[in-house]
């Protein structure tokens, strides 16, 4: 994986050396029994010792996780096949299977892994995929995560977003008189593999992917008041890109990752403006009393959409990506911020306050529709998966930050619960096409 | 000039306290290291004619005030309300009288609501007490102002007795 830089290879590494056992569960706390039923047969193991990750075990969780299949309890199956000729599609057929994918992990050389699998069609008895990967035992989890998007897109048609990433900030209460730990954090989309980026004893907040996945922009008070920087994750070299007077804050990357929109208040108010960022030249986009706030561009980058409080409540409005009049998008409530597209540009996800609880919601914007997705309190920080399918947000549980992910009609919900800390604000990466390892 | 301006300040400061003549102050200030008195410069070092009117319980009612570092805000607000008036009038009078020292005003939100919404609001919150003191005669060259959103929060708890004392602005003397 590109990210693993030295330094963080040594955080990784400490990260496990200090919680051997898992740090994380995913606990489904909705769900749907209307997907695809799909049967993953456990992939047979051939070498000495068993590699630390359990590849099909991944890949049904993934595909659990998606609420697109119905994944077969592993106790009905009538018999387990690992290779094509003994794979009997009656078996299958009797489970009422559509689906079924087998596989194994070999182990190749030292360190050195061969997996392979296949996906079956169970009534037309044909195979819709199969791949080899020869990888590396820190690459297991990766080549699941590949293996759970081609069956993903064989089935459903769309495209399958396991193999991508989520940005997220915690914060760990120290031991009486020691400062907060505050760290930007970089992980799979099941939440494992968790590298920190950047570690500071003052507050982080707002990561945002760069268009191309290599880089991050966010806020941190490092110097005791907020300043935009941009790390990169190949590197880790960072530049400072905001610090003006009063606040530089929201920064979203412009689709084609040459400008970042951001909050600023160098001239008295919070408005938006944008950045080019070979030039760092500004330009202000909004020119209104109000707070005008937390800006995203649409896929297409004509349009900006971003919070403001000018009719007196936080709503969503749109306007030109090059400024001009705003159109107000959300009536429903009298908070609705913090607005983000799906990757097709037909919708948005943001926080709304309905009966006094903050929760994920959802508008089509040929319509004007909004559709709440959550029934929790403090929902807060949705990012769509860039096939649009899941949203990422955070939220509260026994009062402490979580992280969890909600489909985007609102039928499978789960929570990802980390052992310690408070998490918050996630930010679902785009696709990472460089991550590629079949044959 | 500079006299005439005392006696404004102070003048105000009196219609304020009489305003509020016999409320307690019921702010959350338990274990509050920072609410101490602010410096040895008491607010009688004032020597402008109405300080001196002032009797010993207004004088007393004002170290009270001034000893209160935060001031709080509603839901989504930075509406200065009768209480938090009361008692930034009390910190630009001593300002006033002591114009060597410099300040800076932090604000801060509760955790509803979104983040960077929460950062501009903070800010909001932080220029109202500036707007403020500026009125009272407080060179705006003093005063430094910085939001924290809601990413400082005093208490942690996710409830409204804990949000009500995150929704404030902190008078920080340098």
């Amino acid at each position: 994986m590109r990210i693993s830089l030295k330094w963080i290879a040594v955080t990784v590494m400490l990260l496990w050396s200090f919680s051997a056992r898992a740090v994380l569960t995913i606990e489904i706390t909705r769900g749907v029994d209307t997907g695809t039923p799909i049967a993953i047969v456990p992939f047979s193991w051939e070498g000495p010792a068993k590699p630390g990750q359990n590849v099909s075990d991944i890949v049904e969780a993934d595909l659990a996780r998606s609420g697109r299949f119905a994944v077969l309890p592993r106790k009905d199956f009538i018999s387990t096949p690992h290779e094509d000729k003994d794979v009997v599609f009656k078996d299958w057929r009797i489970l009422k299977a559509e689906a079924l994918t087998i596989g194994s992990v070999r182990s190749a050389a030292p360190g050195k892994f061969q997996v392979q699998f296949r996906l079956f069609d169970v009534f037309k008895e044909t195979q819709i995929a199969g791949f080899r990967y020869n990888v590396s035992a820190d690459l297991l989890r990766s080549v699941a995560h590949q293996i759970s998007d081609i069956i993903y897109e064989k089935i459903t048609g769309e495209p399958g977003a396991f193999s991508t990433r989520i940005a997220y900030v915690t914060r760990e209460e120290p031991p009486r008189g020691l400062p907060p730990v505050y760290k930007l954090q970089v992980a799979d989309s099941d939440g494992f593999n968790a590298q920190t980026v950047v570690r500071s004893a003052e507050p982080l907040m707002s990561p945002a992917w760069s268009p191309d996945g290599n880089r991050l922009a966010y806020v941190s008070f490092e110097d005791r008041r907020s300043k935009v920087y941009v790390q990169n994750l190949t590197d880790g070299r960072r530049e400072l890109l905001a610090e003006f007077t009063g606040i530089n804050s929201a920064p979203a990357w412009s689709p084609d990752g040459t400008r970042l929109a951001l909050t600023l208040s160098r001239d008295g108010n919070a408005e938006i403006y944008v950045m080019l960022l070979n030039s760092r030249a500004l330009k202000r986009l909004t020119f209104d009393p109000a707070i005008d706030t937390e800006p995203s561009w649409s896929p297409d980058g004509r349009d900006i959409i971003f919070t403001s409080d000018r009719a007196g409540s936080p709503q969503i409005y749109r306007m030109n990506a090059s400024g001009g009049s705003a159109e107000r998008l959300t009536f429903d409530g009298d908070y609705n911020a913090r607005a983000s597209y799906a990757a097709d540009g037909k919708s948005i996800t943001f926080v709304s306050r309905s009966q006094g609880a903050f929760r994920i919601a959802v508008m089509r914007l040929d319509n004007k529709t909004q559709q709440v997705l959550t029934d929790t309190s403090l929902d807060e920080s949705p990012s769509f998966a860039p096939n649009g399918r899941m949203i990422i947000y955070a939220t509260e549980v026994r009062g402490r930050g979580v992280l969890a992910s909600v489909s985007a009609d609102g039928r499978v919900r789960q929570l990802f619960k980390f052992e310690e800390g408070d998490i918050r604000e996630p930010a679902w990466s785009p696709y990472n096409r460089e991550l590629q390892y079949k044959e | 000039m500079k006299k005439r301006k005392y006696l404004a300040v102070s003048l105000l400061i009196a219609l304020a306290l009489a305003g509020c003549a016999g409320e307690e102050a019921t702010k959350p200030t338990a274990g509050d290291e920072q609410g101490a008195a602010p410096a040895q410069t008491a607010p009688a070092t004032d020597k402008s004619a109405a300080g001196a009117a002032l009797s010993d319980q207004e004088k007393q009612r004002r170290a009270e005030l001034l000893a209160q570092r935060r001031v709080y805000f509603a839901f989504d607000s930075s509406t200065i309300d009768d209480e938090a008036r009361a008692i930034i009038e009390a910190h630009a009078a001593h300002l006033v009288a002591n114009p060597q020292i410099k300040l800076s005003l932090e604000g801060n939100c509760d955790e509803r609501g979104t983040r960077e919404y929460n950062l501009a609001l903070g800010e909001r919150r932080s220029q109202a007490v500036e707007k403020m003191m500026k009125v009272l005669g407080v060179a705006g060259n003093r005063i430094k102002t910085v939001s924290y959103g809601e990413e400082k929060p005093l208490c942690q708890e996710h409830n409204e007795s804990c949000w009500r004392q995150n929704r404030r602005a902190e008078i920080v003397y340098k």
